[in-house]
């Protein structure tokens, strides 16, 4: 079991574990005397704080700077514990440490009382998830064992926890320095009836997996080492919840295309028909569907998750810099991985007293905060009070991890009925027998919508005609599909006034992206022209089409929306030159082949 | 689902997150029982295959049944092999066994250096060909971004202080003051150019957990483990002018698991039997910032 001890710095969470370390006789011989050895060297007092300080750094500085993991066992089982950093530099650290705990020891001292980062750390177990909890209050020893001291912090203390809804298990008065009520009940403090800190620690309950919640797995990669001899088509994650046995229907979101379980895989084991939350697994399906890295699996037969791109959440800051309005993120849950702007920030609550504050722009590091996101594509999730573990997620700021959270709720956001009827029709789809990779093989080429955008005038038809018949003349399936084409026919009612509404366009993206998804499924390459494609667009139409099937090319100097387009190429200009440029890239994605 | 289903499970997890993620990724593959239940695992998380190569870093000093196990393996389960060695070291002789430099050095020398050089594509590789069985030069002298390593936290203090994702510098070094924070199955696995990762599949294991392992999965081990009636067997694998054995009667798995469990070896350090430890003033921790495994 694992186990984390958190608390303010320098109440004495590393003399506690020490401690405990060596009354259990959990430490092999070697580390006590090269801890005491080094002191004498040092000419310092032995402390149990330093077995855990094994490194040299931190010896030096006298604080925790990670959390070191010890283990440890009793007569009942095996630990692991986590030694948290108390000192606020750290907080990413204790965060790490306490993640992966299934209990928690909160350590405060008797003199000092209820200090800044107890009721911080107190806080970040309840949205770590953490439940169990018991608090020590250690250093009797300084207080001349006072009961009325111990009760005042009690009191302090279970107000505080009250509030974020979480409830200790045991207050213990402790001595780490002095081994009371540790291993042995202490013959200091016979007004204390309650049980040892290790009886307390054996006491505490194994986390079980979901089995019980509905089935959820998100896809960590589909495998096929056909070069090796293989053509099973394996799709392998780890089960976050739930059941799954073979037979079972299943539904991939967003997507929402749907199959059913044809085999569950393994290596080096006997056959299997099911498997269940927290095994990593694989399995391989009956109908031929395309899904990638980021989906999370379902079954039909149980609650469906969440699809947005629009998030209420709750969430620590631990970036230097703090989380602004003005930059993009990226959010990672679960296997997906999207952009993401902060875009209101609710409250802000400093964790330390719970107070919040109001229209803040930022959130700084450290703070927690209720705030709303903006993502550029749907993903799929749980509500936090539903399914923990499809709610959490992480923010990545330049490369780091800075901040993570909960999902609250999902909001509308404007793609929202057309996400449903594009789930519909997935769901729907009548399947052909020839799969994506038996057409891709037969054309020599991978499916793609290339959108050429930019502003008016710029040349984009006569390019995408050019691209179209330097790809015909390769032998390669090419169609370019004249915006005319489309307005004229499938959009001709839509109204035809001049006023160009949000709701038009949209209805103008998602007919034109149907036909695509049509065009595409029958393994051509499509060629589109759009006048002055935002991201915004573009996402719309990566609501029907899947995101790796879109090439963007963005013609002229002039770039006016904010499209992330995959190639520049100048105005006016669909010479050989610049046609060869867009067949590069087409070559350098793996769309079309080399000859 | 028992503990050992549950580390099992979370390397697999990690294991796969790093193929996804690293382009060039390779496995350290020390030929000790660590690292071979490492390669098994990724055969479970690949379904039978390895899809990255393995990296030995051959000292030239390791005894020679680890050298024909490895082959062996590397031709029965169709690995790609490769191993690199710092072969100026051992021509110019500055090396403990050839007497010239103290043991630290000669680690410095023969892993660690010869470790950077490989990773770096600097130094030469030599990949097993499966037709001739043989090693020949690797043309590929792409560097590798990802290297997935065996280390678990409780062999020694600076080892538990190890993230799963763990990032380095281009010049290898590990900034142990400030790490990426992990939680959630969320793993730093964005880097910047320039940077690698070393990936800890293992850190959750203890020794007790990797035999039970080896026991369930019936994973071959090198014989070097187990007493062969001297009385003596080998705790942790190294190179043999540095690596001493224990006394012990365990003569299988089984009976190193009794030995584990019964706590006949809990008061002597697993790596106790490699003098390099000693000399680095307790712990490996200046050898592990400049890149040992």
């Amino acid at each position: 079991m694992n186990i984390v001890v958190v608390g303010h710095v320098d109440h004495g969470k590393s003399t506690i574990i020490g401690r405990l370390l060596a009354e259990t006789k959990s430490l092999p011989e070697g580390k006590l005397e090269q801890v005491k050895l080094n002191c004498e060297r040092n000419s310092k007092p032995f402390e149990y704080a330093f077995l855990l300080d094994a490194l040299k750094d931190e010896q030096a500085q006298g604080i925790t700077i990670d959390s070191a993991r010890v283990f440890f066992h009793t007569d009942k089982r095996n630990y692991i514990i986590i030694d948290a950093p108390g000192h606020i530099e750290f907080l990413k650290n204790m965060i790490s440490g306490a993640a992966r705990a299934e209990a928690a020891f909160l350590v405060i001292d008797a003199a000092e009382g209820v200090q800044e980062n107890s009721r911080r750390h107190g806080y970040m177990l309840a949205m770590l998830g953490i439940k169990q909890v018991a608090i020590l209050v250690n250093k009797m020893d300084l207080v001349d064992y006072q009961e009325a001291i111990f009760l005042n912090i009690r009191k302090e203390y279970e107000d505080f926890l009250a509030q974020i809804d979480i409830h200790a298990k045991n207050f213990i008065p402790v001595s780490g320095r002095e081994g009371d009520n540790l291993a042995e009940t202490s013959e200091k403090m016979p007004w204390y009836q309650g049980q040892t800190a290790l009886k307390v620690l054996d006491s505490f309950e194994k986390e079980k997996p979901a089995l019980d919640k509905p089935f959820r797995m998100p896809v960590q990669d589909v495998y096929k080492f056909t070069a090796k001899g293989d053509n099973r088509r394996i799709v392998a994650g780890t089960v976050d919840s739930g059941k799954i046995s073979v037979g079972d229907e299943v539904v991939f979101y967003p997507s929402g295309k749907k199959s059913h379980v044809k085999s569950i895989e393994g290596f080096a084991c006997s056959p299997q028909d099911r498997t269940s939350a927290g095994y990593a697994m694989g399995f391989t399906l009956e109908e031929q569907i395309y899904i990638t890295r980021g989906e999370i699996a379902a079954k039909t037969s149980e609650a469906q998750p969440e699809n947005t791109s629009h998030l209420l959440v709750s969430l620590f800051w631990l970036g230097k810099k703090p989380l602004s309005k003005k930059k993009n993120y990226f959010l990672k849950l679960g296997t997906a991985k999207v952009t993401a702007r902060l875009e209101e920030v609710h409250r802000v609550i400093n964790a330390s007293d719970l107070s919040s504050s109001d229209q803040q722009e930022k959130i700084q590091r450290h703070e927690v905060a209720e705030c709303t996101l903006k993502l550029n594509q749907t993903i799929a999730f749980d509500k936090a009070e539903e399914l923990a573990a499809t709610s959490r997620f992480v923010i990545i700021d330049e490369y780091e991890i800075c901040g993570g959270g909960i999902i609250r709720k999902g909001l509308k956001d404007k793609q929202s009925i057309i996400r449903d009827q594009v789930f519909l029709r997935n769901y729907k789809w009548e399947k052909s027998i020839i799969s994506r990779e038996n057409r891709s093989e037969k054309y020599n080429q991978r499916p793609t919508l290339i959108l050429i955008t930019g502003q008016k005038n710029v040349g984009k038809k006569s390019l995408a005609k050019s691209l179209e018949s330097r790809l015909f003349a390769d032998g390669k399936l090419v169609y370019f599909l004249g915006i005319g084409n489309v307005v004229y026919g499938i959009d001709a009612d839509l109204k035809k006034n001049k006023e160009e509404t949000q709701a038009k366009r949209q209805e103008h993206l998602r007919r034109l992206s149907e036909v695509a998804h049509i065009l595409l499924d029958a393994g051509m390459i499509l060629i589109v022209t759009a006048v002055e494609l935002s991201q915004d667009d573009l996402s719309m139409i990566k609501i029907s089409i899947d995101s790796e099937q879109i090439e963007t090319v963005w013609v002229g100097d002039n770039v006016t929306t904010n499209l992330n387009y995959d190639i520049q190429v100048p105005s006016h200009d669909d010479s050989r030159e610049v046609v060869e440029k867009l067949k590069e890239m087409l070559q350098e994605r793996g769309i079309i082949f080399r000859p | 689902m028992d503990q050992l289903d549950q580390i099992e499970s979370k390397s697999i997890h990690i294991l796969r997150e790093a193929y996804y993620h690293f382009k060039n990724l390779g496995m350290l593959w020390s030929i000790g029982k660590d690292s071979t239940v490492l390669l098994w695992l990724a055969r479970k998380a690949f379904f039978g295959h390895v899809p990255f190569p393995l990296i030995h870093i051959d000292t030239h000093y390791k005894i020679p049944e680890m050298i024909e196990y490895r082959d062996r393996l590397a031709w029965e389960w169709n690995l790609t092999m490769i191993y690199g060695q710092n072969e100026e070291a051992l021509k110019a002789k500055t090396t403990f066994p050839d007497g010239n430099v103290d043991r630290i050095t000669c680690c410095k020398h023969l892993k660690t250096e010869a470790l950077r050089r490989t990773l770096s594509g600097e130094g030469k590789r030599y990949r097993f060909n499966h037709q001739t069985r043989q090693y020949n030069i690797d043309q590929n002298p792409e560097p590798f971004t990802g290297i997935i390593v065996g280390a678990r936290a409780d062999e020694e203090g600076s080892r538990s202080k190890e993230r799963y994702f763990s990032p380095r510098t281009r010049e290898n070094n590990w900034d142990v003051g400030d790490q990426p924070p992990e939680f959630w199955n969320q793993y730093k696995t964005d880097f910047a150019p320039g940077t690698h990762l070393r990936i800890h599949p293992l850190l959750d294991w203890t020794e007790l957990n990797i035999w039970q392992y080896i026991q369930r999965e019936n994973i071959p081990t090198v014989s070097l483990y187990f007493d062969q009636g001297e009385g003596k067997r080998f705790r942790s694998l190294g190179c043999y002018p540095c690596t001493f054995p224990i006394t012990s009667q365990a003569q299988t798995v089984e009976e190193i698991i009794d030995e584990l469990e019964t706590g006949q070896l809990a008061n002597i350090a697993e790596r106790s039997g490699r003098a390099q430890d000693k000399e680095d003033g307790g712990g490996l921790e200046s050898l592990r910032r400049e890149g040992y495994m």
